[in-house]
């Protein structure tokens, strides 16, 4: 990728400016194995190491270990739902876990993991197919055909215990847990806490879920075979504590290679997190999402821009990253229409300020943007109501303004009711930016005429 | 926009082929990284339309000879033919005529495609490499199976592969929002802004035709602008009709009788010709072809007046009873039930002075047509036309002609066959013209106009 990489810098040298860096550029391969190391982190691909873990969440991961075990080695069956907001951790934890049982040999040969996700596996007849597929009895099902669920999964579990000697566990995890409440009768979910209560096999279910309400969910029957074992997964950290895991994830290990260069890199990472302009950014950033998934977006542009040329991370790269993800995109969008969409929006502001929030339609706005126009006919040039129509019907294919009745209205478009989903904030926002806004389109928007 | 197809020796030449996108390549490129590195799961962009977010994505793909799908999700009304199609690409099977036009894979939910992706991205040994999946017109997702677009953001993490999803839209993120509050992963955000003026000036001005300097052909745009600048801001349009009119522009160099220098002559020439293409080209009412034939009967007739195809929107011819039918019944639509007596009858007495206590009403003109049942129709058909008409099946199947030409249209049930309901869906400017044909003054016999 080199070549392009020459290409690139021959073309657009404004784009990729060798900023002025103290140290000299490096060859490629260091460059490639850091940036590899840091996008893992950052994308979600790598599953932290144990005592990071064990940090926060000592407690859920012994936990979740304690109840495997007992599954695999004693026999047990076990219920547990994992619960914790989005990016706390849950799938990590799980993933942790899952990596010390496989290590565990006295662990592992007694025991069988199946992995569900509810995005994925969306009805129970395709559930049942991919456990099927990961105990890997497809030829011993054939073409059999079942009545019900209970008797496929019953014949399955049998299977299993026929072809080992010692018995096996099953371990199920279900991921998007709540999800799969949704299904009709909630089969597969009472199959599975039903085997789970009566000891026929020995099964752990661990369901993963967002919802902390999920136990609401559930119908009675399911919801009574279930242990009601709770593990919460909740992202306490303190600010100091997030300063730390930011400086965590864009510290170096010594693998990468050049030592001389991880040192360094280390180093710059120090200094950087105690600079202030850094220490406003990650606060603010705090302040908005204590999630570490956050974090991981924030860090991601910065990473990326991590080159031969420029192989290390300042504060203007965090500053502008954060700047990035807090984007207006409505704003963003509304900069780019034409004038005589701008003067539409502008009246479908004073329409709704006047009818007090009830929907309007394409003629009586028309009819505002005439009288606008017929006012000031000498600065503004008017267009006829063909033209008026074409750049309406392009903003309601933005959805800057929405049809209040859904599309299966048989109004003729020119009456249907639509409404404005644009606030006055937004608008004002916007003819400040606009590049070359009339001045008459300013003065109407915060001085409506007398109708 | 060209489908530019190359080699990946002609990056230099591509890559400075796109205009004025500097920055959002700079930006998209830095995140992909090496093939072999992991990216950020999914990467959504928004922008205008014409704004180059398809063209770029494609041609840096393309450039950099990466795997990868390309998808326009307006082409898949299921979700088969969408995850089908996916998986043709990324296996690089074409359907043909030899092998029937067939897909490889038969892929009807989400759980098969996972699998099949893995399956296919091995056996074409392509593990080590970022696997780009773009999906454009990505807005059209929303309306499909509910977990395909979760599914979709985190397909990286659902299949193990090294997978990264590119969704294109015009629609902002917020818009894609769907469950109970949190989203699921956030994909990276990148807006495409819209081309400034001199932007658009600059990409306008390389299409410019032999022959003529590229000076003359960038003023000949601005003039263009100026007309249609403050209507529509979108590339292709812009684009579109500079090239249409670009003839009828120069048709006094060809003809001899200027120069490139006599601008002024020039614009005095173009000018009504450009207003009028205002409302017509721009509109579609007239085809583009349509109109360079009226161009070039123009160039080669001066002197005589060409016709131009006008909308059919104005010219209709009816029956004579059909038009005073049609009149009826916009009167009927336009006007309260209870002034039709003061309007029609023979001798209409004193108006009554009813205590005017409501609230200033909004016009009915503006609030649409309202419907009225067959009966009142006939009576105020029969007050207005001067001689004495039968009530014949003649007339009343005039009535059912004008539903079908959709200048009436039926309200309710079309069970109720004793008091059918209509509505008259033309407008004011249309109903004027067909009454002055049969000199019959509408205006008079309007509520809101004469109250």
């Amino acid at each position: 990728m080199s070549h392009l990489q020459e290409a690139f810098r021959k073309t657009f040298p404004a784009i990729m400016p060798k900023r002025n860096c103290r140290r000299e550029p490096l060859g490629g391969s260091t460059i490639d194995r850091v940036q590899s190391i840091l996008r893992r982190r950052v994308c979600r691909i790598e599953v932290p190491p144990k005592d990071i873990i064990e940090e926060n969440l000592k407690e859920q991961r012994q936990h979740l270990v304690d109840l495997i075990n007992r599954c695999a080695v004693r026999g047990e069956s076990n219920s547990a739902i994992v619960t914790g907001p989005h990016g706390s951790g849950k799938t990590m934890l799980v993933s942790s876990v899952l990596r010390e049982i496989e290590s565990n040999p006295k662990v592992s040969k007694n025991l069988l993991i199946i992995r569900l996700n509810g995005l994925l596996q969306t009805d129970d007849k395709i559930a049942i197919q991919e456990i099927t597929r990961q105990l890997q009895l497809d030829n011993v099902v054939g073409d059999k055909v079942f009545g019900s669920f209970a008797e496929n999964l019953a014949f399955l579990l049998e299977a299993l215990k026929r072809g080992s000697d010692t018995a096996q566990s099953v371990l199920f995890i279900l991921e998007e847990f709540d999800l799969f409440a949704h299904h009709k009768n909630q089969t597969l979910l009472y199959n599975l806490f039903d085997i789970c209560q009566s000891a026929q096999t020995p099964i752990a279910v661990i369901g993963v879920t967002r919802r902390l309400d999920v136990v609401e969910l559930l119908e009675k029957r399911v919801k009574s075979r279930f242990s009601h074992r709770h593990i919460h997964v909740f992202n306490s950290l303190a600010f100091p504590a997030y300063k730390e895991v930011c400086k965590r994830v864009l510290t170096l290990p010594a693998e990468v290679g050049d030592a001389k260069f991880v040192k360094r890199w280390n180093q710059d990472i120090e200094a950087l997190c105690s600079n202030a302009t850094v220490h406003d950014v990650l606060k603010k950033t705090y302040q908005l999402d204590k999630s570490i998934c956050r974090l991981q977006s924030l860090l991601l542009l910065p990473i990326c821009k991590v080159t031969e040329d420029h192989p290390a991370i300042e504060a203007v790269d965090l500053v502008e990253s954060s700047k990035h993800l807090g984007a207006d995109s409505k704003a963003a969008m509304l900069h780019g229409i034409s004038v005589l969409q701008l003067a539409l929006v502008i009246a479908m502001k004073h329409l709704t300020d006047l009818y007090e929030g009830d929907p309007f339609n394409f003629e009586m706005l028309y009819n505002e943007y005439l009288k606008f126009v017929q006012r000031k006919a000498h600065v503004v040039q008017s267009f006829e109501k063909p033209v008026v129509l074409k750049a309406f019907e392009h903003l309601v294919s933005l959805e800057i303004v929405k049809p209040v009745d859904g599309h299966g209205s048989r109004t003729q478009k020119e009456y249907r009711a639509m409404s404005l989903l644009v606030t006055s904030a937004q608008l004002m926002d916007v003819l400040n930016t606009y590049p070359g806004c009339p001045s008459e389109l300013k003065h109407w928007a915060s001085n409506p005429l007398p109708s | 926009m060209e489908d530019v197809s190359l080699v990946a020796s002609d990056t230099e030449d591509v890559t400075s082929r796109i205009l004025c996108r500097e920055k959002q390549m700079a930006m998209l490129y830095s995140l992909m990284g090496e093939p072999s590195q992991p990216t950020c799961p999914s990467v959504f962009i928004y922008g205008h339309g014409a704004t180059g977010k398809t063209l770029v994505v494609s041609t840096l793909l393309k450039a950099a000879s990466l795997p990868h799908a390309f998808v326009n999700c307006i082409e898949c009304q299921t979700s088969r033919q969408l995850l089908d199609s996916i998986l043709d690409q990324v296996a690089n099977h074409k359907p043909h005529p030899e092998n029937n036009y067939s897909s490889l894979n038969r892929c009807e939910n989400m759980n098969t495609f996972v699998r099949l992706l893995k399956k296919t991205i091995e056996e074409r040994g392509i593990e080590n490499q970022t696997v780009y999946i773009v999906l454009d017109k990505a807005e059209r997702l929303r309306n499909m199976d509910g977990n395909l677009l979760p599914a979709f953001l985190n397909l990286s993490q659902l299949s193990g592969c090294n997978v990264c999803v590119f969704l294109l839209s015009q629609i902002v993120w917020e818009k894609f929002l769907f469950g109970f509050g949190s989203n699921h992963f956030e994909p990276f955000i990148i807006h495409f802004p819209d081309y400034t003026k001199s932007e658009l000036l600059e990409i306008i001005a390389s299409d410019c035709p032999k022959g003529y300097s590229a000076e003359f052909y960038s003023s000949y745009v601005n003039l263009l602008m100026s007309i249609f600048y403050m209507v529509c801001r979108d590339l292709n349009e812009i684009r579109h009709l500079a090239q249409l009119n670009f003839p009828k522009y120069v048709e006094p160099i060809t003809k001899g009788e200027a120069s490139e220098k006599d601008s002024h002559k020039l614009w005095r020439h173009i000018e009504p010709h450009l207003k009028k293409a205002l409302q017509t080209v721009y509109l579609r009412e007239v085809t583009s072809e349509q109109w360079e034939k009226y161009q070039r009967d123009e160039i080669s007739q001066t002197g005589q007046s060409s016709i131009l195809p006008s909308s059919s929107r104005t010219q209709i011819e009816l029956p004579f009873y059909s038009k005073y039918l049609l009149i009826a019944a916009y009167l009927a639509s336009y006007n309260p039930a209870r002034y039709d007596r003061r309007f029609f009858s023979k001798n209409s007495g004193k108006v009554k002075k009813s205590a005017v206590n409501r609230k200033k009403e909004t016009s009915h003109q503006l609030l649409g047509p309202r419907a009225f049942p067959l009966d009142r129709l006939m009576a105020i058909f029969y007050s207005i036309v001067d001689s004495r008409v039968a009530p014949t099946a003649n007339i009343f199947s005039q009535i059912s002609s004008l539903v079908t030409l959709q200048l009436l249209a039926q309200v309710g049930h079309e069970d109720q066959l004793d008091t059918p309901k209509y509505k008259c869906t033309v407008s004011l400017e249309f109903i004027r013209s067909i009454a002055r044909t049969v000199s019959f003054d509408v205006i008079r016999y309007l509520y809101d106009f004469v109250k």
